[in-house]
């Protein structure tokens, strides 16, 4: 990297490269906030670190651009993505408000809080940047390996003793210990019957031919959805399809077709052609 | 171009977090506005490395990283173990602090 | 010859512990043990004394260093005992005629089943007393104080079944109370104005202090004196704690005890004399209370109160003598001693008589029993002579000493003191004749005597195994009861010559109390003319009322001031109008303070609180966004604030 990188009046590519990245930067930080799904927002997120990563680079941190994008994009966000798979990918959130007041609240803060910060940065005197080609002169790495052994090294230690601590933490709030002898499939049975509910098994998901049907409950005799023939985490995680409205609108074709052939009643027009159709 | 258009850049994707983090209710994005924010900070302190011509903001940039890994680790393990008891990552529903 | 000192008061203590750890199976002995410890006790006081004979009058003053008490800097306090001729005059008195109650407590109290007990309370207050008597400085003497007083709350109650009895405890332990918190507060003033309550240094810079601190010392020693010694205003006492046993009332509360007052301010000599007003006061708590328990005597039907009251007065001779000062302070102790031997003499007899007589004590219900009980006859009959002070007799040179030194008070005070004291002389004269010819002479009211109401006098509750409705058969008392009373009688008849012959105790007491001879107007042979008259006019009227004429069984209306001499002239009931209504009214009011005011102020604060808390608690909705806000706009603030700085 050249000298006028670092340099106080920088070029116009840089320039260039700042008002079209920044950009982008400020939009995937808006959808990261504003998108429903946090698999979009994860993404979003990705990108405006990325971006952030190539700023950087321009600003002469190469190390740090370079560690932003292997282990924030990479290892980070990966692990967020992992944890947004495990909670629901297609889980949409309602972008609602419950608490009264709340968004007004947090935009008046917001707002408030950025105009004093554009503020406070306005009024600062920085006119005079030094550049950091002086301090990069044997070298990005070579400069910050030198820093963080000296004068930072404790604080290195404590941050190593910080992730250790925090990868304990980790297994230890996501482990759970078992500490009774599982059951087995006859105490299961045994108890089943001294509960006296479900003595056969949970009944099977409702079919439907266009998908996977896991996530489709099967329906009643009389039409309506039975909650306990699917998974319990996708109940909880909201990701049934409910399509008794469709089963029971087919129910009533096929009851208005089959009296259409005993010439009971006339058929409007509309049904009548729907249920040809159906028929075919 | 001054550099200093950086940190209003850096001061806008912070306000931005911030807000994130008060309007959504999804622990997770949360957590990723969380991120967004630190991030704002990160970029800061590499531009004021560059003003004053030393790589001391770098470093502290460089330790934002390590301490935000093990603030991620640490907050989607609760995520995950709060979600296995309640079955839901909303923040408004551990809402036990109240009387 | 030191360390016997302390055997005084161990043999005593010893009885007790013995007697009140041992438990049942001590019953048996228990009477002897006590009464043998009480001997010991003696024994040891009479090898003391003669060792002190023995020496100059200058060095009388055996001191015995215990150990160290308090050992604070500036605040010691040893256990350091002092004999001197003071103390050994009591030590002598207290032992000598308590061994002669334990004796006649023996027979007295042979049908109680807690006679183990009784002894045991009787040696633990013979124990105190002598602490009382022995101790070097004021805060010992105070632990002696407090001892005597709890010794004299258990015997009061000790028939702790009768409900009178119980409250007469009570009320004995109560109204001590008032007199002991001002000798609390005087050791206090002793602290903060000599620095230390050390006889010695206390009485010999007394006169370095302010005379107005020694007026203050001087009047919280007299009402701790008024207490203990039932003067007026705290007497109401005294007349309650009759309800006792009548040994108890024979040694506590007419021998020793109650002279303990008496005690307290002849040994704080010092003080007195260089504060005149207290002095003074002194001398008409001891006129007044003269009289007025002259007066409560002679209205008296039970024989135990009149005797009450005859000890309340002669404690008032003791007390103005005490208050006159050099010129009295050994005519006081004079008295004391004489005072022991006749009013324990009169007490014993007293019992003697109730004893033969089913524990009845109403005087209206003897007569003529001299025939019955001739020794008891004999030695109350000394004890009447020696108290009203016929001439020869124990208390002719003792109480006829008082006067005389009343008057050489000089000035009005003089005149005035000198007639309170023959005017009491006449009265004395007067109550103890009508109790001796009640008891002793007339006819036997005995006899036929109705079916007793329930509202009568109370009997002492033995009464109930005798059969209370049969007729008495008046006989006498046991030898272990009569030789008691013989060697009390001896003493009545010959101590007062004994002392005075010679003016053999005025110089064995005049190197610790001093004594100087007033001026009086009158001389000697003058003042004894009068008390002569005195006595003889007193006991006519009385020979008038009582022995011409027969002693209706029912006590006659009265005129007013008879209705109030039965009545304590009116003491409990000016007590309970003036401190217990008083109190009543006080204690309302500060409640009232209380719930409105302080309930209030706190009440209110708790409330306000409550509802500002109930305000913000519903800022704590459990949103951790909603706290987020908070910390938010907190984050604003403090940038907004720190720019404004930079700006200013």
């Amino acid at each position: 990297m050249s000298q006028q990188f670092a340099a106080y009046a920088t070029s116009t590519g840089e320039a260039f490269q700042f008002w079209v990245l920044g950009t982008v930067a400020v939009i995937g930080a808006l959808s990261t906030v504003f998108m429903k799904r946090a698999v979009h927002s994860a993404l979003s997120l990705a990108g405006t670190m990325i971006v952030l990563a190539v700023f950087y680079l321009a600003n002469g941190a190469y190390f740090l651009g370079i560690v932003q994008i292997v282990v924030y994009t990479g290892a980070i966000m990966m692990l967020f993505l992992f944890v947004v798979m495990l909670v629901g990918v297609t889980a949409a959130d309602s972008l609602k408000e419950t608490i009264k007041g709340q968004r007004w609240l947090a935009l008046l803060c917001g707002v408030g809080f950025g105009v004093l910060l554009f503020a406070g940065i306005a009024n600062a005197s920085l006119k005079n940047f030094d550049g950091t080609g002086q301090a990069n002169a044997n070298g990005n790495v070579q400069g910050l390996a030198a820093l963080i052994f000296t004068k930072y090294v404790f604080a290195f230690e404590i941050t190593g003793a910080l992730l250790i601590t925090a990868a304990v933490g980790a297994m230890v709030l996501t482990h759970r210990e078992r500490t009774e002898r599982p059951k087995t499939q006859r105490e299961q049975s045994e108890q089943r019957v001294r509960e006296g509910k479900h003595l056969p098994p949970l009944p099977a998901p409702g079919v439907y031919a266009r998908h996977n049907a896991v996530d489709i409950a099967g329906l009643l005799p009389d039409g309506t959805p039975s909650e306990l023939t699917v998974s319990k985490t996708l109940r909880d995680r909201g990701q049934l399809r409910d399509v008794s409205a469709q089963a029971l609108g087919d129910l009533r074709a096929l009851e208005q077709r089959s009296e259409e052939r005993l010439e009971r009643t006339p058929v409007e027009p509309a049904n009548l052609k729907r249920g040809e159709e159906a028929s075919k | 171009m001054n550099p200093v258009y950086y940190l209003y850049l850096a001061a806008l994707l912070f306000t931005i977090g911030a807000t994130g983090v008060l309007i959504r209710r999804n622990a997770i994005v949360v957590f990723m506005c969380i991120e967004l924010m630190l991030n704002a900070c990160n970029l800061a302190f590499v531009v004021f490395s560059r003003m004053h011509g030393n790589l001391d903001g770098q470093i502290i940039a460089f330790f934002t990283m390590v301490v935000a890994a093990a603030e991620v680790v640490v907050g989607l393990a609760i995520i995950v173990s709060l979600f296995r008891t309640r079955h839901s990552a909303s923040v408004d529903d551990a809402s036990l602090m109240k009387l | 010859m030191e360390n016997l000192i302390a055997l005084l008061i161990a043999a005593p203590l010893l009885g007790a512990a013995v007697l009140l750890v041992g438990g049942r199976r001590l019953d048996a002995v228990g009477h002897w043990i006590g009464t043998l410890l009480s001997t010991t006790s003696f024994v040891f006081g009479v090898i003391l004394f003669a060792d002190l004979l023995g020496r100059n009058a200058d060095d009388r003053t055996l001191m015995q260093h215990l150990f160290t008490w308090v050992p604070v800097a500036g605040f010691q306090a040893d256990v350091t005992f002092r004999l001197d001729q003071l103390s050994m005059t009591f030590v002598l008195l207290i032992t000598g005629v308590g061994s002669l109650i334990h004796l006649y407590s023996v027979g007295y109290m042979e049908h109680d089943e807690r006679r183990r007990r009784f002894f045991g309370y009787l040696n633990l207050f013979l124990a105190a007393m002598l602490l009382l008597v022995l101790a070097d400085n004021y805060l010992l003497l105070y632990v002696g104080w407090e001892g005597v007083g709890l010794a004299s709350y258990l015997l009061i109650g000790f028939w702790q079944h009768k409900p009178s009895a119980a409250t007469a405890a009570k009320k004995a332990f109560i109204v001590n109370r008032v007199g002991d918190m001002g000798l609390s507060i005087a050791i206090m003033l002793m602290f903060t104005t000599f620095g230390t309550f050390a006889f010695g240094p206390v009485l010999s810079h007394a006169t370095d202090a302010s005379e107005g601190r020694l007026t203050a010392i001087g009047l919280m020693l007299l009402l701790a004196a008024c207490g203990k010694s039932a003067q007026v205003p705290l007497q109401s006492w005294l007349g309650d704690a009759m309800e006792g046993p009548t040994p108890v009332s024979a040694l506590i509360h007419a021998a020793t005890m109650v002279t303990a007052g008496v005690y307290l301010i002849v040994r704080s000599g010092a003080v007195f004399n260089a504060a005149p007003d207290a002095q003074l006061v002194v001398t008409v708590v001891g006129a007044v209370t003269l009289l007025f328990g002259a007066i409560v005597g002679c209205a008296k039907d039970d024989i135990k109160k009149a005797l009450a009251g005859s000890t309340m007065s002669q404690i008032g001779y003791m007390v103005l003598a005490a208050g006159l000062g050099p010129i009295g302070y050994v005519f006081a102790i004079m008295h004391l001693v004489t005072h022991g031997f006749f009013k324990a003499g009169l007490f014993l007899g007293a019992g003697s008589v109730m004893h033969g007589m089913n524990d009845e004590v109403d005087m209206r219900r003897y007569g003529g029993l001299r025939k019955y009980m001739p020794v008891t006859f004999v030695t109350f009959g000394l004890g009447y002579l020696a108290i009203i002070g016929f001439p020869g007799l124990s208390g002719f040179f003792s109480k006829d000493k008082i006067i005389e030194a009343a008057f050489a008070k000089g000035g009005t005070e003089g005149w005035i003191l000198g007639t309170c004291a023959l005017l009491g002389a006449a009265i004395t004269a007067f109550y103890m004749t009508r109790v001796m010819l009640m008891t002793f002479f007339g006819e036997e009211r005995w006899r036929n005597q109705p079916t007793r109401s329930p509202e009568a006098p109370s009997a002492e509750p033995a009464a109930e195994h005798r059969g209370e409705h049969a007729e008495p058969h008046p006989h006498e008392s046991p030898k272990v009861m009569t030789i008691p009373m013989i060697a009390l009688a001896i003493g009545s008849v010959f101590a007062g010559g004994f002392f005075s012959i010679g003016d053999r105790f005025l110089h064995w007491l005049e190197p610790i109390t001093g004594h100087s001879e007033g001026d009086s107007p009158l001389s000697a042979g003058a003042v004894t003319g009068a008390t002569m008259v005195c006595l003889v006019i007193g006991v006519g009227i009385a020979y008038l009322q009582y022995g011409r004429r027969p002693v209706p069984a029912v006590a006659p209306r009265g005129s007013l001031l008879t209705r109030a001499a039965r009545r304590d002239l009116l003491q409990d009931d000016f007590n309970h109008v003036v401190l217990v209504r008083g109190g009543e009214h006080l204690t309302r009011s500060l409640v009232y303070v209380d719930h409105t005011l302080v309930d209030g102020v706190v009440n209110g604060t708790a409330a306000g609180f409550g509802g500002l808390s109930g305000r913000l608690r519903r800022l704590q909705n459990g949103y951790a966004r909603s706290y987020a806000v908070s910390m938010f706009g907190g984050a604003a603030l403090l940038v907004a604030a720190t720019l404004l700085m930079r700006a200013v």
